[in-house]
C-alpha cells in the first residue's frame, strides 16, 4: 500500500489523482502536413501552407502518426479502435492559425488499457488507460524578446501528438511518478516519442481531489496544466492536495478550476476559473475521413512490436538470473537492456550486472557521457567480466584493467596481456611464497595460533604484496589458513 | 458572323484548331467585352497581361500540334479560387491584397488544359448569400436586367453575369447550396455541382466543407461536360476528394433516354408555387415524356427540414473555417491593445453583416448545451435527407425540379435586406443536394412573363453525372433557350 493519507484535523484524506500525458510523436513530417518535424530549426523554417492556416488549404493525414499512435496503443495494452473520427476543438490564440485544433473527441483512435507500475513497497499496481488520441501541437508564442511585441514560431504547429489520459486511478505522488517513468519507458521502447519532458516533447497535466477514508465517489478537481518534470508533477500533486485538505477542514469548498504549477516554489495558483472555462465547440472535422483501420493493419503493427520492459525484465530475471531490482534498473532504458544484454551475451550475466551498474555506470557519471558515447563496449565489458570468471584476473585487477579501459577504450584481454597483469595460479610458486612469509613472520605466527584470527588477513595481504596483486587470493587464502592450522 | 465571345467552348476550340482565328484574337475580344459591360459588376480583379501572356503561348501549341482540351480559352475564376500570384479575396474585407503563393488544384488542371484566365468573378462574401449582394465589391448585375437592375443571383453571381454577357468562355464556380445552380438560373446559363468529392476542394477558400463543391458555369451543356471533365478528379491534397473513374462527360450528349425514369418530387411543388415556375416545370416533364422517358411520381418526404438543417450545418462548419481570418498572418489588420482587441477590430471591421451573422449562428449551435439541439439533430436529419434520395433513386433515374422558386428580383429587395430569411427560402430547391452530397445542374429552360430566365434542375445519382448530362442536353435541344436569346 503506496496511497498517500493526510491526516487532518477533522478527518483522514486519501489522495485522488489522474494524469493527462501529452507526447510528441516521433514522425519525419507533421500530422497534417509535408512540413519536418525537425527541432531546433530557426523560427518558422518548417511551415507549410497548412500549418500556417492560410485560406484553401487543407489538412492530409500522415499515416505514420497512425502507426505511432496504434503501437503505442498496444504498448499500454489497450484496445485499438477500429473507426475513429478527428474534431475540431476551436479556439482563437496567436499560435494556433487555423483557429481550431484537429484533434479527436468522442471516437479516439484508443481506447482503454492498463500500465503496470512497480512500487517501492514491491507491490505492483495496475494503472487504468482511459483513452489515447492523436491531435496537432500548436505554434510556440514567445513573449520576452520584446517589451511590447510578442513573436510566433509555427515550427511546432502541426507536429503530431498523441494525448494519454490515465482513470483517476493515483493514490500518491509516489504513484505518479512510478507510472510516468513507466510510461516514458514505455514510448522510448517503441520509439513512439523521446519522452524528454525537460524538452516538452512530453508535458503532463495533473488533475487532483482528495476524499474522506472511506467516502464513496469523488469530490471537485482541480487540473494542473503543463507540469514538465517528474519531479515536479509529484510536488503539485503532494501539495495541492494539502491545499484541497486545508480548504475542507477550515469549512471551504474547492471549485473546478485550471491552477498553474510553480516549480521554484512548488505551490499552485489559480489560472483560470470555471466559469471562464472555454466552450471549445468540438465537431466532427469535416476536411477528414473518418480513419478506419481493419484488423490487417493492427496486426502489421503488432508483428513491429518489441520487447516492452516488463517483459524484458521478466526475462532477464528468468533466464539470466538477475535479481527483480536489478533487472528493473537495467530495463528502465531500452539502450541500457540492449547494451547489458550485448554485454552479457556468453558470460556471467549476473556479474556483467554488477559492473555495469556499478563501476560502468560511475564512470559514464565521473566522463558525463552518454551510454552511447561510452569508451567501454558492451563487448569489452563482457570479455572483461570473462576475464574474472575465468581466473585470468582477480578482482582488483579487474578494477585497475576498467580504469584502462575507460581512458584508451581497448579490450580488456590485450591490456591483461601487455601489462602481464595474468593472475598467478600456479599452486607451487604461491605455495613458495606463503612459505616465505610464514618463516618471516614468526610473532604473528604465534600470535595468529594463540586466537588473533584476523592475522590471517595480514598474511594473504604480504602475499599479495609480493606477488604484485596476481595471486588469487582465494587460493592464498586457503592455503595459509591450511599451513597455519 | 458571330462574335467570337459568343461562341461556346466546343465552337471555340474547333475553330481555334483550324485556325480560323488566334488564341489571342479570341481572349482580346473578351476583354473588349469585359471593359464595355463594367456596368455589371462581374469582375472583381481584372488580369487582362496575364490572359494575353497565356493565350499567346496557346497558340504557339496550337501551330506545334501540343494543344490541351481547353488550349487558349479565355475563362473567369470565381474569387473563391486561390490563384497563384492572383488575388484571392472571396470578396471579402478581410482578404484585402491577398496574393496566394498556391494554385488551387481545380483551376491548375483547367491551366494545364490550356486555358488562360481573365480575372476573378464577383460573389457574394465568403459565397454566403444568394444574390451576390453581400460582396465586400458590391453586387453583380444581371445582365438580363431592364429598367431596374436585378441581382445575378448567387454566391456565384458574377460567374453567372459574366458567362450571361459573353465576359468569358466559361466560369467556374462553387455551390455549398445552391450557389452555381441558383445564379445559373437567374442568368440563363447552364451551371452543373459534381457529386461531392468529384472535384477537389484544395485551394478553395473553406464555406462549409462537407458541402462545397467546385463546378463549371457554361453557355450550353456540351461545354460543361467539358469543363467537368478537366476539372474532376481524385486529388490526394483533399482527403475528402473521391478515387472514382471519371467518365467522359460529353459521351453522354445526345444519348438516347427513351425508357429513361425521371422522378418528379411532390414535395417540390408546395401550394402557392409561382405559377411559370410551375408550368415550366410540367413543359419539361412533357418534353422528356415526348422523348420515351417514363414519369415517375416520387417522395422526398423530408425536403421541409432541408432549408433548416442547411442552415444549422453551413454555419457551424463556416464559424470554425473562418476563424483563421484573424488580423495576424494576411489580410485586413486592424490593431488593437490586446491580442483580443486585435482579432475583434479586425473581423468586426474585416467581416459584412452576412458572415457576421453565419459565424455567430454557427458559434450557437456549436456551444455547449446547444450541440445536440441544433447540430447534432441536423446531422441526423441530413442522414434522413440522403436517405430520402437514396430511397426515391431506387425508382427512377434522374429527378427533374425547379432551380429556383423565384426569378432574378431588384437589387436590394427590402423584405430580404430586412428579413435574411425571405433571402435563405430561395435556397429551398438546392439546398437538399448538397446535404445529400449528389450532383445536380441548372440549365435555362424559358422565359418569365417580363423576359427573364427560368431554370430547371436535374438530380442525379452520386457520381451519375452521365445520366444528368444525356437528359440536359435532350432539353436543351427541345428548349432551345439560347436560340431564342437576342
Amino acid at each position: 500500500m503506496t496511497g498517500l493519507i493526510i491526516e487532518g484535523k477533522t478527518a483522514s484524506w486519501e489522495v485522488i489523482c489522474g494524469l493527462e500525458i501529452h507526447c510528441q510523436i516521433i514522425s519525419k513530417s507533421k500530422m497534417f502536413s509535408g512540413a519536418s518535424t525537425h527541432y531546433g530549426s530557426d523560427a518558422n523554417e518548417n511551415v507549410s501552407f497548412v500549418d500556417a492556416g492560410m485560406p484553401g488549404m487543407l489538412p492530409t493525414l500522415n499515416e505514420r502518426c497512425v502507426y505511432q499512435a496504434v503501437k503505442t496503443g498496444l504498448g499500454l495494452n489497450a484496445k485499438i479502435n477500429k473507426y475513429s473520427e478527428f474534431a475540431r476543438k476551436n479556439y482563437f490564440y496567436a499560435d494556433l492559425p487555423q483557429g481550431y485544433q484537429i484533434s479527436q473527441f468522442k471516437y479516439p483512435i484508443v481506447g482503454e488499457g492498463h500500465v503496470t507500475v512497480d512500487l517501492s513497497d514491491g507491490t505492483t499496481k495496475d494503472i487504468g488507460i482511459e483513452r489515447l488520441h492523436i491531435e496537432q501541437d500548436a505554434g510556440k508564442s514567445i513573449h520576452d524578446m520584446a517589451p511590447d511585441k510578442s513573436f510566433i514560431d509555427l515550427n511546432r504547429a502541426g507536429v503530431g501528438l498523441m494525448e494519454i489520459v490515465t482513470k483517476p486511478d493515483f493514490r500518491s505522488p509516489e504513484e505518479a511518478g512510478a507510472f510516468l517513468r513507466k510510461l516514458r519507458s514505455i514510448v522510448r521502447y517503441l520509439g513512439t516519442c523521446d519522452g524528454n519532458m525537460d524538452e516538452g516533447s512530453m508535458r503532463c497535466d495533473v488533475n487532483v481531489s482528495v476524499r474522506k477514508v472511506g467516502e464513496e465517489g469523488y469530490r471537485t478537481r482541480c487540473e494542473m496544466k503543463n507540469v514538465n518534470s517528474v519531479k515536479f508533477v509529484m510536488q503539485a500533486i503532494e501539495n495541492e492536495a494539502k491545499r484541497h485538505v486545508e480548504v475542507y477542514e477550515s469549512g471551504g469548498n474547492i471549485e473546478q478550476e485550471t491552477r498553474q504549477f510553480d516549480p521554484s516554489t512548488g505551490l499552485t495558483k489559480v489560472m483560470r476559473k470555471k466559469e471562464f472555462a472555454h466552450d471549445y465547440r468540438y465537431f466532427p472535422e469535416p476536411d477528414l475521413l473518418p480513419l478506419v483501420l481493419d484488423d490487417d493493419y493492427i496486426a502489421k503493427v503488432k508483428a513491429d512490436m518489441v520487447e516492452l520492459p516488463d517483459a524484458k525484465r521478466a526475462r532477464f530475471v528468468k533466464e539470466l538470473g538477475l535479481t527483480a531490482y536489478d533487472a528493473s534498473v537495467i530495463c528502465e532504458n531500452k539502450e541500457t537492456a540492449d547494451f547489458f544484454e550485448k554485454a552479457a551475451q556468453g558470460h556471467d550475466a549476473k556479474k556483467v550486472a554488477n559492473w555495469l551498474m556499478g563501476d560502468f555506470f560511475a564512470m559514464l557519471n565521473e566522463k558525463k557521457v552518454e551510454l552511447k558515447d561510452s569508451p567501454v563496449s558492451a563487448e569489452n565489458l563482457g570479455k572483461l567480466v570473462e576475464l574474472i570468471t575465468s581466473n585470468v584476473i582477480n578482482g582488483k585487477t579487474a578494477k585497475d584493467v576498467f580504469a584502462i579501459m575507460a581512458e584508451t577504450g581497448g579490450d580488456p584481454e590485450k591490456i591483461v596481456e601487455e601489462k602481464g597483469l595474468k593472475q598467478v595460479t600456479d599452486m607451487g610458486a604461491i605455495e613458495a611464497i606463503v612459505d616465505e612469509v610464514i618463516a618471516s613472520a614468526p610473532d604473528n605466527v604465534a600470535a595468529y595460533k594463540a586466537g588473533k584470527n584476523n592475522l590471517l588477513g595480514w598474511f594473504v595481504g604480504q602475499v599479495m604484496k609480493k606477488t604484485q596483486g596476481k595471486a588469487n587470493p582465494a587460493i592464498v587464502n586457503k592455503m595459509i589458513a591450511e599451513k597455519l592450522n | 458572323m458571330t462574335k467570337l465571345t459568343e461562341l461556346t467552348i466546343a465552337q471555340a476550340r474547333e475553330a481555334l484548331k483550324k485556325k480560323e482565328f488566334s488564341a489571342v484574337e479570341l481572349t482580346k475580344a473578351y476583354i473588349d467585352e469585359m471593359n464595355d459591360k463594367r456596368k455589371y459588376n462581374a469582375y472583381v480583379f481584372e488580369t487582362p497581361e496575364k490572359a494575353l501572356t497565356q493565350a499567346q503561348k496557346s497558340d504557339e501549341k496550337y501551330a506545334n500540334g501540343t494543344d490541351g482540351v481547353l488550349e487558349g480559352i479565355p475563362l473567369g475564376i470565381k474569387d473563391l479560387y486561390c490563384t497563384k500570384d492572383i488575388r484571392a479575396t472571396a470578396c471579402s474585407h478581410i482578404l484585402d491584397g491577398f496574393e496566394p503563393q498556391y494554385e488551387s488544384t481545380v483551376t491548375s488542371k483547367l491551366l494545364n488544359a490550356g486555358a488562360c484566365f481573365l480575372g476573378k468573378l464577383n460573389m457574394d462574401e465568403f459565397a454566403m448569400g444568394g444574390s451576390n449582394e453581400t460582396s465586400y465589391y458590391g453586387p453583380a448585375v444581371n445582365p438580363w436586367s431592364k429598367d431596374v437592375p436585378l441581382v445575378a443571383g448567387g454566391s456565384s453571381g458574377g460567374s453567372a453575369a459574366a458567362v450571361a454577357a459573353n465576359m468569358c468562355a466559361a466560369a467556374t464556380g462553387t455551390d455549398t447550396g445552391g450557389s452555381i445552380r441558383q445564379p445559373s438560373a437567374f442568368c440563363g446559363i447552364t451551371g452543373i455541382k459534381p457529386t461531392y468529392g468529384r472535384c477537389s476542394r484544395y485551394g478553395i477558400i473553406a464555406f462549409a466543407s462537407s458541402l462545397d463543391q467546385a463546378g463549371p458555369m457554361c453557355k450550353d451543356v456540351r461545354d460543361c461536360a467539358i469543363m467537368l471533365n478537366v476539372m474532376s478528379g481524385y486529388d490526394a491534397k483533399d482527403s475528402t476528394s473521391a478515387k472514382v473513374e471519371v467518365p467522359n462527360f460529353e459521351a453522354f450528349l445526345n444519348q438516347d433516354i427513351k425508357g429513361l425514369k425521371i422522378g418528379i418530387p411532390a414535395e417540390y411543388r408546395p401550394d402557392g408555387l409561382n405559377t411559370e415556375i410551375s408550368a415550366l416545370w410540367d413543359k419539361g416533364i412533357e418534353m422528356l415524356k415526348a422523348r420515351g422517358a417514363e414519369i415517375v411520381n416520387i417522395s422526398l418526404p423530408h425536403t421541409k427540414y432541408a432549408l433548416p438543417t442547411y442552415y444549422i450545418i453551413a454555419p457551424a462548419e463556416a464559424s470554425s473555417n473562418l476563424a483563421r481570418y484573424d488580423g495576424l498572418r494576411y489580410g485586413l489588420r486592424v490593431n488593437g491593445e490586446h491580442l483580443d482587441n486585435m482579432y475583434i477590430n479586425s473581423r468586426t471591421e474585416g467581416f459584412g453583416k452576412e458572415v457576421k451573422r453565419r459565424i455567430m449562428i454557427g458559434t450557437y449551435v456549436l456551444s455547449a448545451g446547444y450541440y445536440d439541439a441544433y447540430y447534432l439533430k441536423a446531422q441526423k436529419v441530413r442522414r434522413l435527407i440522403r436517405q430520402d434520395f437514396i430511397n426515391a433513386f431506387e425508382k427512377c433515374d434522374i429527378i427533374l425540379t425547379p432551380t429556383s422558386p423565384v426569378t432574378a428580383f431588384p437589387i436590394g429587395d427590402k423584405s430580404m435586406q430586412e428579413n435574411p430569411i425571405n433571402m435563405w427560402l430561395n435556397d429551398v430547391f438546392t439546398v437538399s443536394v448538397n446535404l445529400a452530397g449528389l450532383p445536380a445542374m441548372s440549365l435555362p429552360m424559358g422565359l418569365s412573363h417580363d423576359g427573364l430566365p427560368l431554370g430547371l434542375q436535374l438530380i442525379g445519382k452520386a457520381f451519375d453525372e452521365g445520366t444528368i448530362f444525356k437528359t440536359a442536353s435532350a432539353l436543351e435541344q427541345d428548349a432551345a433557350f439560347r436560340k431564342g436569346m437576342k
